[in-house]
């Protein structure tokens, strides 16, 4: 392995070195500073949906309307769901990935530094609009409101009777759009050319390769997703009617288009967790990944599957039969590959000898925890069955478990394993701990009585609801403050690591095996990193 | 040893299993947490799936929870210092690829029996036309055993009283139920037993009859789900769907259901309550039903102010208050209280013409509401919150 570049003296790059003050970070093309920027940035953006959570929840917490308007209720709903998917999930992952990608790959940055700058800066503007609507129907004169139709926008409740604050919704996605496929463009670019010599694509950490192929679903359909609000954009103000039946439109064409991104959205969600866990689990098993290949495979597969699976949402909108079963076929068949990957893990704690880091803690609880979601998934893809989960809580809760115990879980896992590198302190281990079991036991009580109340019958987005759903909902409501509490132990955690508080880290902290390219690199991980390429045997 | 070891534990793990088995399977037969069963057939046969799903993934789910946990347990670094060196195992891989296959195979057969059978709309007796507006439906009845044209016609809406639902913790535009001070200590109001589920005028259908249902919707998509007939289909403004039930004889009695597509403001506040009785009643229902509606609308003059103020207020109540606010306040709907259109004399014809035919986003009332009904409408509008205008409206001034 060669040696690392902190020493590194080249004076063409002398002028980028240690910038600091605001340039540092409105101007950086720097792969680390930018990660941290995306990593921040989400985390903020976790705290602000988890607020509009709460107040779903306050609200739900007794029968009755008690806090806030039905109104305003549906707009919590709607942009919780878009804050946490654009902007908590999505940019933690591309966080992860301008930080990890080229440290695994032996790369000196991502190959497009300038647009990768770009991508991030366009993410606060598109958030501010988006936000400042909710801002405007809280405190503006006469409460104008904001998106109140879902995350999932269905026309045409979005087009011919959507509010005003439609148009900066339009406008925020358009913009979360460009930035999602900008980011995605750059990790194809880096992936496909700056590996370091001997890094064959079959030696690159899954990780990289759960990037990869996410990266190709964000370019395949986020222009899809653009297509679906500008329709809707012209809908609303250039006369056309795509969605509207009375002008000869199809409303239901509003949700083919819709779903045919966020199938494949769905999976841009978890496959970079998948990829995660995938890298935590054989470090601290002292156990090389089980199945690598077969993992890989199974990642493409589960990727080519979500193209071909997008009207399991919509089993009720009255599909004819031979398409109703096509899309029972596929959805079910997305469960091999997907066991696959969960055996695969058991197969590699298998007469491993693990150690119970805090890593480690959030990456199993990963496993168990989004295969929950997974089998209640299953679940829902028995189509005359989903007639009655459809809509209901339960599918409230099976999404739950698999992107807050699944994806949110994974961003953990990976913030604490990599902290060290990042930060070149351990995380405290007490406070990790707290966050760990408090978030594990919270968020359990959160999500899954959902499941109860969900099969009772209790549908989604309700501002209020019938008495027989009182119990669960209250203690429903007690999970989710419990856990959004806990969520901030980790900001403690994360302020004390930025300040350099704590116990100071070794380079390979972890005791990675030395084919993992990140941790032969200092802790902080220089500001440049393999200006000369590393050699993979 | 370890084999032994091995024995012990999987043997413990298998009696937990079982164990745990016995006790979910009582505690799925007596929930009120589980699926409902349902009354039909079908839904009897989705409750089935169901539990057969249900059983697959918790015996897989424990499966695997079990053996990570034993690992996690058994292969501690405290316990195995030295990790094992596999890495690869062809035959298992195949396996665990393939037998998945098996079981969604096993499940998808009876799965795709079932939703064939769900999709046969064919030879139904009774047709009824529902539609989803927001936020309430109208059932109109089509056609019964030789009967092509019922053409009886009516809506549908919430009957829990808004006092019950807007229980006052928080004031402004944000938090429009009273300041917490001024309801501090104040008891919450006494809900009904089925608060938020009861409609004013129930869906009636016969039993031992197979009824086939047109869902479509009149504005944005709202959907028609009555978990005890194990149903739930979009209505969808420019389709009409098709789903059907068939409710068997001594299964008699009131089924509720809600809307399950998010549709606005109230979504949560547009219940069906469906009302099964028996043939012999249904016909008598039905013969009524049909009999008020040849009779034409009833234009009998409002004898005093004080009783069209009162038929007024309650059809307020259920048809307007949700957009105008209980007291007229506005809201989605501009306010009523000292409004030109509701005040001034010039306004009074152009205030009929709006409910009857709607204007922009508020609908037209004139099929929803008699003649009688919306003369008192206007009558108490033009009178109630201070408005006192004196005018009388009658249901002459409307039918013309």
């Amino acid at each position: 392995m060669t040696a690392t570049t902190a020493e590194h003296h080249d004076h063409h790059d002398d002028h980028h070195h240690a910038p600091h003050g605001l340039k540092r970070w409105l101007f950086s093309t720097n792969h680390k500073d930018i990660g941290t920027l995306y990593l921040w940035f989400s985390f903020a953006m976790f705290l602000i949906g988890g607020l509009l959570a709460l107040v779903i929840r306050a609200e739900l917490m007794y029968p009755g309307m008690q806090v806030v308007d039905p109104e305003f209720f549906n707009q919590m709903t709607t942009v919780h769901g878009l804050v946490m998917v654009f902007g908590a999930i999505m940019p933690a992952f591309v966080g992860l990935a301008n930080w990890m990608i080229p440290l695994m790959i032996g790369a000196p940055d991502m190959a497009l530094p300038r647009m990768n700058n770009w991508s991030f800066w366009i993410l606060p503007f598109a958030f501010t609009i988006l936000i400042s609507s909710v801002l405007m129907s809280a405190f503006g004169e006469g409460n104008p409101s904001a998106p109140n139709f879902g995350w999932t926008f269905y026309a045409p409740l979005s087009t011919t009777y959507g509010p005003a604050s439609t148009d900066l919704f339009i406008l925020s996605v358009h913009m979360m759009g460009i930035s999602s496929i900008m980011g995605a463009i750059n990790v194809v670019v880096t992936v496909f050319n700056l590996r370091a010599p001997g890094m064959t694509m079959m030696k690159m950490p899954l990780f990289v390769w759960t990037w990869l192929i996410t990266a190709f679903l964000l370019v395949a359909v986020m222009p899809v997703l653009a297509g679906a609000v500008t329709m809707m954009l012209t809908d609303r103000h250039f006369g056309t009617s795509f969605f509207s039946a009375a002008g000869g439109g199809d409303p239901v064409l509003f949700q083919h288009i819709f779903w045919f991104f966020g199938h494949p959205e769905v999976y841009i969600m978890i496959l970079p967790s998948f990829g995660v866990v995938s890298s935590i689990i054989p470090v601290f098993a002292r156990k090389q990944l089980f199945g690598y290949a077969s993992m890989v495979y199974a990642t493409a597969s589960i990727a080519l599957l979500s193209f071909v699976v997008w009207a399991h949402h919509m089993f009720t909108v009255g599909m004819p039969l031979a398409g109703t079963l096509f899309f029972m076929y596929m959805t079910m068949l997305i469960s091999v590959p997907t066991g696959v990957k969960v055996f695969n893990w058991m197969a590699t704690m298998w007469r491993g000898s693990m150690t119970f880091e805090l890593p480690m803690k959030w990456a199993i609880a990963f496993v168990i925890l989004f295969t929950c979601g997974g089998l209640s998934g299953l679940m829902l893809a028995i189509t005359p069955v989903d007639f009655q989960y459809h809509d209901t809580y339960f599918v409230v809760a099976h999404f739950h478990y698999v992107l807050v115990s699944g994806a949110v879980f994974s961003i953990m896992a990976a913030a604490y394993y990599w902290l060290p590198k990042w930060s070149g302190v351990m995380p405290n281990k007490i406070l990790g701990e707290l966050h760990f079991w408090s978030s594990l036991l919270s968020v359990n009580l959160l999500f899954f009585p959902m499941h109860f109340v969900g099969l009772a019958g209790m549908p989604r987005r309700y501002a209020d609801y019938a008495l027989q759903f009182a119990d669960y909902n209250f203690w429903i409501s007690i999970g989710a403050f419990w856990f959004g509490v806990s969520q901030l132990i980790f900001l403690v955690v994360a302020i004390l690591c930025a300040m350099k508080k704590g116990e100071k880290a070794p380079a390979n902290p972890w005791d990675a095996p030395e084919e993992d390219l990140e941790w032969t690199v200092p802790s902080p991980a220089p500001f440049h990193t393999f200006d000369t390429p590393p050699v993979i045997k | 040893m370890q084999s032994t070891l091995f024995r012990r534990v999987s043997a413990a793990l298998s009696l937990l299993m079982f164990s745990g088995f016995a006790v979910a399977s009582d505690w799925a037969e007596r929930s009120d947490h589980n699926l409902r069963q349902g009354v039909t057939q079908v839904s009897q046969e989705v409750y089935d799936l169901h539990m057969i799903i249900l059983w697959i993934v918790s015996a897989i789910g424990l499966a695997v929870f079990g053996l990570i946990m034993y690992s996690v347990f058994a292969h501690r670094r405290s316990k195995r210092p030295k990790a094992a060196d596999f890495h690869e195992h062809v035959l298992l891989e195949v396996v665990w690829t393939i037998i998945p296959f098996f079981i969604l195979i096993a499940m998808a057969i009876p799965a795709t029996r079932v939703l064939i059978n769900l999709d046969d709309t064919s030879a139904s007796e009774l047709t009824v036309k529902v539609t989803g507006y927001r936020w309430k439906w109208s059932y109109e009845y089509l056609s019964y055993k030789d009967d092509n044209d019922v053409g009886v016609f009516f809506f549908s809406n919430l009957k829990t009283p808004a006092d019950q639902f807007n229980t006052p913790a928080l004031e402004g535009g944000l938090f429009p139920y009273g300041t917490a001070a001024e309801n501090y200590g104040k008891e919450s109001p006494e809900k009904d037993y089925n608060y938020m589920l009861e409609a004013d005028k129930a869906l009636v259908v016969p039993s031992g009859v197979k009824v086939r249902f047109l869902v479509t919707a009149d504005d944005v998509i709202h959907s028609f789900y009555v978990p005890d007939f194990g149903f739930k289909k979009d209505a969808i403004p420019g389709f009409v769907n098709e789903i059907w039930t068939n409710i068997p004889e001594g299964q008699e009695g009131t089924y509720y259901g809600q809307c399950a597509e998010l549709c606005g403001k109230n979504h949560a506040f547009m219940p069906i309550e469906v009302k099964v009785v028996t043939q012999d009643e249904f016909a008598t229902w039905l013969a009524d039903e049909k009999e008020k509606a040849a009779s034409g609308p009833d234009l009998t003059p409002f004898a005093s102010l004080d009783d069209a103020m009162k038929l007024g207020e309650q059809k307020y109540a259920a048809s307007c208050a949700l957009c105008h606010g209980a007291n007229g306040e506005g809201g989605i709907g501009p306010t009523f209280v000292g409004s030109e259109m509701a005040t001034q004399a010039e306004h009074r014809e152009d205030h009929i013409h709006v409910l009857v035919n709607g204007r922009n986003a508020m609908p037209s009332f004139k099929a929803q509401l008699t003649p009688k009904d919306i003369a008192a409408v206007i009558t108490y509008e033009r009178n109630a919150w201070g408005n006192n205008t004196g005018d009388l409206i009658q249901p002459a001034d409307v039918a013309k």
